[in-house]
């Protein structure tokens, strides 16, 4: 059963890292639904979140074999349920169709959107929210003549608490006592 | 990997903080991490360091190999007797990329190697300068890790990194990309081997939990099979593994590569898995209560068909490539840690045993698979020579105190089927790239590696016309290989498959061959022909007494198959003993 899932995981911040990644993607036919790469709390690491479609079994098997790769921490796999995620979206929307319904007010009220810029011409909305109620403005604004649009892809955190540090600690642990001082080799 | 290693504990050296060229700091990373043997050939971008190595021949050897992935087999080949880090050094562009192959195929077969590859001068990376390639998107896909080095300052901790990384955990090969203009610059060396990096932990702690189940179901288990593949002699657990088998009363099947991790002579030795392996294991596995799985990754040359691979079995894989586990064969009992570790910690918790019924089992189709096919195939007593034949005979009289090169095709398996090895890491073979041509040049790696024992390769006339060009590194440097070319005038494994599955159609597998005499005269090296039967011992003994390099071709058999045959979609249970 094919299903979508949230793969986050945290690589040291070397070049050529999401090239590794993807290739075993690629090697096991796996499309690549959204991804959004960005520094992570932990100084130094790299965090990556990527929606991809998969059977249950394949994406175990592509989560421990990215983790395999030197440059990444750690994998995790998650299922819609055990995270919490968002996606933000700008739709740079004509003023004049904007305008001519009640649609501003409807917009902050109804829609949790902000308003970034108002220019004669264009007017830019910015929302955040799920993959639906992005797609739900859209459709919303389309006919006020929606100039350009785009979403960001997923970010997530998880309903667990702390789980890379807790990790982290237990991977130091295991370096059995060794006690050098972090090189990070670009 | 258990690295015999070398250098001492000592961290640094005498010239530590001293001004060198990038090049220099190369060479001496090196030699401090053990090196003393490099395989490689020079071009425009690696000159600086081909320079450099000039003055450190005292300390360095430097085989200068005929093509650039014959240097990447030799320096596996060395890696895989010696138990160290192999070393290939190649310039950029086509000697970087005549290394794929050789780093492809030391990825799959688990070997440390660390190739070194020049690159052109910094600015002009990304320019598509003259011989610029980009090794590194190249060589992502096969190897473990890899970097590119702009800095000469670099240059230590990415040598460091790179030893470290090849030779923990699973092992694998690393490539590190260096510029020109990084072996020319300046910067001040010292040295520290890498022994931590944050984001790869290669030593992983030992639940005793794991290791507890494990000994109840062994304990509990009537018909046990222990599959034993390369992974246990890379962790340097032979004994351990016979120490587990001994005491439990287990028998021990092998994979191709973990052949020489058990000795053939040994009562409980089943022998090899899969395709073209022997009768009883594979049969035996579709009947056996447990498998235990040690080192080896389920490949499919080995399983057959998944579906229907032990199917009244529980599986306990050890493995210390958790990405390998359930990635075949839906295992158990998972125990993701180091074979030696692991087997350590059972082997106390097994009950004694001697399960005589199950192992009689063994002998039954041991005695089958003889008479239908070692027999006809070892001892014909008449008609054309026969690979098998020429195998036993060797094995015969070297008694298996020899390291043991194939190349790939119809006489690697006949090696794997007919040589008795008695030590572990005598055999050089390729397992999961089936490289043809790996042969002649792994052979004068394994011999470089001065194993104690001499170094017989069995290679065909297909894959020895694919590298034969190493017959001039095997002169240059006088390298005692032997060499027995096993010349049927065919591309054998592929004419079998057309024999068996395409109806016999021999498309582009015959070959029309040299006079190979000729050949090796042209080179300086003794060779003989054997044609008949009554001289192949004589002339085999003649070849293991010559001092210096040597080639004996065999004519055998044009049309042999290699049998028994699992068929492609076959279960492992359903053996083909028998062809026409």
């Amino acid at each position: 059963m094919q299903q979508e899932y949230t793969i986050s995981l945290f690589t040291e911040d070397h070049i050529g890292i999401l090239s590794r990644i993807t290739i075993i993607l690629t090697r096991r036919q796996i499309n690549i639904d959204s991804i959004t790469a960005s520094e992570s709390a932990i100084k130094g690491l790299q965090m990556l979140t990527m929606v991809v479609t998969t059977t249950p079994d394949m994406v175990n098997k592509v989560a421990r074999q990215i983790e395999k790769l030197v440059d990444v921490v750690k994998v995790f796999v998650h299922t819609s349920p055990e995270i919490i995620c968002q996606e933000i979206a700008l739709y740079k929307v004509t003023t004049r169709g904007l305008m001519a319904g009640s649609m501003i007010g409807d917009l902050v009220r109804k829609h949790h959107a902000r308003i970034l810029e108002v220019t004669p011409e264009y007017i830019v909305v910015e929302k955040s929210g799920d993959k639906e109620e992005i797609t739900a403005l859209l459709a919303v604004l389309e006919p006020c003549g929606v100039l350009q649009f785009v979403r960001s892809g997923r970010i997530a955190v998880t309903r667990q608490v702390k789980e890379l540090d807790a990790y982290l600690k237990e991977m130091e642990e295991a370096g059995r006592g060794r006690t050098e001082t972090l090189e990070i080799y670009n | 990997m258990k690295e015999k290693t070398k250098t001492t504990d000592k961290q640094g050296s005498d010239s530590e903080g001293s001004t060198v060229s990038g090049a220099e700091a190369l060479l001496k990373c090196l030699i401090e991490e053990g090196v003393d043997t490099i395989f490689g050939y020079p071009g425009g971008a690696i000159m600086p360091v081909y320079n450099k190595l000039l003055d450190y021949s005292d300390r360095l050897r430097h085989i200068l190999t005929r093509h650039e992935q014959g240097a990447a087999h030799a320096a596996q080949a060395y890696a895989m007797v010696t138990g160290r880090v192999g070393v290939c050094f190649a310039t950029s562009g086509p000697g970087a990329t005549n290394l794929v192959t050789g780093i492809a195929n030391a990825f799959l077969d688990s070997v440390p190697v660390v190739f070194i590859t020049a690159q052109v001068t910094s600015a002009l990376i990304g320019t598509d300068a003259f011989q610029e390639t980009d090794i590194l998107g190249i060589s992502m896909p096969v190897t473990k890790w890899n970097a590119q080095v702009k800095n000469a300052q670099d240059i230590p901790y990415a040598i460091a990194r790179a030893f470290y990384i090849a030779r923990s955990g699973r092992p694998g090969p690393v490539l590190i990309d260096i510029s020109k203009d990084a072996q020319v610059e300046n910067l001040s060396y010292s040295y520290r081997q890498c022994t931590y990096i944050r984001s790869y932990n290669p030593f992983i702690p030992l639940h005793m939990r794991d290791i507890e189940s494990a000994a109840v179901m062994i304990n509990h288990a009537e018909k046990p099979l222990i599959l034993a593949g390369h992974g246990v002699i890379l962790s340097g657990a032979a004994e351990e593994l016979k120490a587990l088998a001994e005491k439990g009363g287990i028998p021990v099947a092998a994979t191709l590569l973990g052949l020489s991790a058990f000795p053939h002579k040994h009562r409980l030795f089943a022998g090899m898995l899969g395709m073209h392996g022997n009768y009883a294991p594979n049969v035996l596995t579709n009947q056996a209560d447990l498998i235990i799985a040690i080192g080896m990754r389920f490949d499919d040359r080995v399983t057959g068909n998944l579906k229907k691979y032990a199917p009244d079995a529980r599986i306990i894989h050890i493995e210390i490539d958790r990405a390998e586990i359930n990635k075949n064969v839906r295992v158990d009992l998972e125990i993701n840690n180091d074979a030696r570790e692991v087997l350590s910690a059972l082997v106390p918790m097994i009950r004694e045993s001697s399960r005589e019924k199950w192992i009689r089992e063994f002998r039954i189709l041991d005695r089958i698979e003889y008479e239908k096919v070692i027999k006809p195939e070892t001892d014909p007593g008449e008609g054309e020579i026969r690979m098998g034949e020429v195998v036993k005979a060797v094995s015969d009289l070297t008694d298996g105190d020899a390291v043991i090169v194939t190349d790939v095709g119809q006489h690697q398996m006949a090696v794997a089927r007919y040589y008795r090895f008695s030590e572990k890491s005598t055999l050089v073979t390729s397992g999961g790239m089936g490289t043809m041509g790996f042969g002649l040049p792994a052979s004068l790696g394994a011999a470089s590696g001065n194993p104690g024992n001499p170094v017989i390769a069995f290679i065909g006339d297909g894959g020895f016309q694919m590298t034969l060009q190493e017959l001039g590194t095997i002169m240059q440097y006088h390298i005692p290989v032997k060499i027995i070319l096993l010349n049927n005038s065919f591309l054998g494994m592929v004419r079998q498959w057309q024999e068996m599955f395409f109806n016999g159609r021999y498309a582009s597998t015959e070959m029309a061959n040299p006079d190979f005499m000729t050949l090796a005269g042209a080179y300086g090296i003794e060779a003989h022909r054997v044609t008949r039967r009554e001289e192949l011992r004589m002339a085999i003994g003649t070849m293991l007494a010559a001092e210096g390099p040597y080639l004996m071709e065999v004519t055998i058999s044009r049309e042999a198959n290699i049998l028994p045959m699992v068929e492609p979609g076959a279960s492992v249970s359903d053996v083909t003993l028998t062809y026409r």
